[in-house]
């Protein structure tokens, strides 16, 4: 009954108190919040591999370029997930729209998102809206409609907006609004997620979140981890793909058009080669800046020291410099900088690498709520795996399960509509 | 009428029509009374009265509707241990809701420690409560304004307002914020904004036995309270924030924090 009525107290489930903690605190930001961050990384990383073809005109990246994309638009509903699951009045949500409150690092969250999903959405419309209208103008052909084939006609006429024109001219001012919206997309994506890492780096009551450095570390970590999971799906795609070309299953059953195995192979080797090698460099970033940040704090040891080093040195040690580290960050540096470098290499080296990033949001979130404010005590975090009610689901294995999920899931849809392996009709 | 004539029309009326909307606001009789600038409430703790009795967060548990089980708290009491080896143990179990009657210190996780009365060195109680600060980062933080400060300088929440994400309580490094267990918003001490608008004592003030806890109106320099508060020695916690609190403390370690 104790245990019962005590539960109701948020954090009360998952948090260990151990010497002197004060009685209000708990881990109050649990696991949708490692989430919220890792989540937008991802879009933000997603989407600006994707502009490195629209905007630099990096050629060998046209594949990619397209999947990530589309990848990045399936990501972005998923970036405010975590943010709801962990609301005490998930209802409320909306009010950060509708009211904001200026001051707040997160009020800027609403319209932040809202620029970025306008942008992200506004580039996919014109990189298919030529698929669209042959899509729509085959369907209308078809004089023999099935009911769900009149479904797919009316929402491909929908999607063209009514621009059916396929002129030379048109299709060049479609490429030059894609080029433009992922020139402004690559800012507004960093300041989307350079600004979570500022939601964080200006609590100044956290000792360990406290850093000018945060918003710049996220941003490259984002850019790390979104890359990674760009090689990583579309590695797995490519996979799927092969292995139907072998087997002619699905489309290369009838179409004679299909890329052949061959083809499909020396693609997928030239695209995750050329991509890991900017992987390569954002990593180097994102640890030199992460490293310079621990060696700050230990050169000058301010107050807060003392209680940093007993919890980076000693309490988080394995989960800071082994797995975040050394499983994260240098074994898959090395797996990819050592000679003989190949697809599956890189693809085991992606996994460790988003492993890392996952890590490095856990160590900050977690990490930062691991010591008390009075520095004279310590919080253990332990993540509810079974749920035993609505509570510990959301801020449990199964809520963080969940929001990993959705993005596959969404991504599937999407891709029906918008597939991103396109057949190159014009570009 | 011409379609160009219609629009202009409808112009004019729409620009006319807000004009007087947005020059009547409703004035509440309270708020005008809130915005009194004479009025600024502030906190007086002495620390050598403090016997850890407990008895202010049993009131304040009561008064405000805290679940007396639940291991939140408005306001707690610490205790603090100096053994004579210099061992320095800090406690505050269920924030002192039951009044320290033990002499053994919790260690949390269950663990207890005893410790020899001969070897204490000093040891005394500090209690604590939301520092009404002048410049709250925790108002700062909100996302949708739910949490503000009153004209009196109370630090408020909107229990119908507040989406519960949190970011207030992480903000306040005095941890004297927490999430409601039965409201499930943000929740803090509030003066008992209810009883001083009222000419009431708070009601830890009205608990406290020996006169640890007083309350005053800052403005008002013939009040006894703020007469202590202008001409003692009196500090603050944790003053290196910038959030400049307005809970004062007669005789503060340095080891509170």
């Amino acid at each position: 009954m104790v245990e019962q009525l005590a539960m109701h107290v948020h954090g009360e489930a998952w948090t260990v108190k151990e010497l002197f903690v004060l009685p209000n605190e708990y881990i109050y930001w649990s696991i949708q919040i490692v989430m919220y961050p890792f989540m937008t990384g991802l879009v933000a990383g997603a989407f600006v591999l994707s502009s490195l073809y629209h905007v630099f005109g990096v050629q060998k990246l046209k594949e990619i370029a397209r999947f990530s994309l589309v990848f990045s638009f399936a990501l972005l509903p998923v970036a405010m997930m975590p943010l709801m699951l962990h609301l005490q009045q998930p209802f409320r949500g909306i009010h950060v729209m509708m009211t904001p409150h200026f001051t707040s690092a997160i009020a800027a969250f609403g319209i932040v998102f809202s620029t970025y999903a306008s942008i992200v959405a506004a580039e996919l419309w014109f990189v298919y809206r030529q698929h669209f209208v042959l899509t729509y103008q085959s369907l209308e052909a078809n004089t023999s409609r099935s009911g769900m084939q009149n479904l797919w006609r009316l929402l491909f006429k929908v999607l063209t907006l009514g621009a059916m024109d396929l002129s030379h001219e048109a299709l060049e001012k479609d490429h030059k609004a894609v080029k433009l919206l992922a020139g402004i997309g690559i800012p507004v994506a960093c300041f989307l997620h350079g600004y979570a890492g500022f939601i964080f780096g200006s609590v100044k009551a956290n000792a360990l979140w406290m850093t000018p450095l945060m918003p710049v570390i996220f941003i490259c970590s984002a850019v790390v981890s979104g890359i990674a999971l760009c090689i990583l799906c579309y590695v797995i795609v490519q996979e799927a793909r092969k292995f139907m070309a072998k087997r002619k299953l699905s489309r290369w059953a009838n179409d004679p058009n299909a890329p052949s195995y061959e083809k499909l192979q020396g693609a997928e080797k030239q695209e995750v080669m050329m991509v890991s090698d900017y992987l390569l460099y954002f990593m180097i970033a994102a640890l030199t800046l992460e490293l310079l940040d621990l060696i700050f704090r230990g050169y000058t040891q301010v107050k807060s020291w003392d209680i940093l080093r007993t919890v980076i040195m000693e309490r988080d040690f394995v989960a800071i410099f082994i797995l975040q580290y050394a499983l994260g960050n240098v074994l898959p540096f090395l797996m990819m900088i050592l000679p003989g470098r190949n697809v599956r290499r890189t693809t085991i080296a992606c996994a460790l690498v988003l492993f890392g990033v996952f890590m490095m949001r856990w160590n900050v979130v977690i990490g930062g709520q691991a010591f008390s404010l009075s520095f004279a005590g310590f919080m253990h975090y332990h993540l509810p795996i079974i749920p035993h009610d609505a509570e510990t689901f959301k801020e449990g294995l199964f809520g963080a399960l969940t929001v990993i999920a959705t993005p596959f899931v969404l991504f599937w849809f999407i891709a029906k509509v918008m597939p991103p392996f396109l057949k190159e009709e014009s570009h | 009428m011409q379609r160009r004539d219609f629009l202009k029309n409808s112009i004019y009326v729409i620009a006319g029509a807000s004009i007087p909307l947005s020059a009547l606001e409703f004035l509440d009789p309270r708020e005008v009374l809130a915005k009194n600038p004479s009025i600024h409430w502030a906190f007086l703790i002495d620390t050598h009265k403090c016997v850890g009795c407990g008895f202010c967060v049993k009131a304040c548990k009561t008064e405000n509707d805290i679940p007396l089980e639940a291991n939140v708290t408005r306001t707690w009491v610490e205790r603090y241990v100096y053994t004579k080896d210099d061992r320095r143990y800090v406690d505050s179990p269920d924030g002192a809701l039951h009044g320290y009657t033990e002499s053994r210190v919790d260690l949390g996780k269950g663990e207890f420690k005893e410790i020899d009365p001969e070897n204490v060195g000093k040891a005394f109680f500090v209690p604590k409560l939301c520092n009404h600060c002048l410049a709250p980062s925790c108002t700062q933080v909100c996302p949708v304004g739910a949490t503000y400060k009153t004209d009196d300088g109370v630090v408020l929440v909107d229990r119908k307002w507040c989406i519960g994400c949190g970011y207030c309580i992480m903000a306040c490094p005095f941890a004297a914020r927490f999430f409601h267990p039965v409201e499930k918003v943000a929740d803090k001490c509030t003066f008992c904004y209810h009883r001083i608008t009222k000419g009431l004592e708070t009601a830890c003030v009205n608990a406290c036995p020996f006169g640890a806890r007083k309350m005053c109106n800052i403005r008002d320099i013939n009040d006894p309270v703020t007469k202590v508060i202008l001409n003692e020695r009196v500090g603050v916690l944790k003053d290196e924030f910038g959030t400049k609190p307005q809970a004062f403390y007669i005789g503060l370690a340095s080891e509170v924090r």
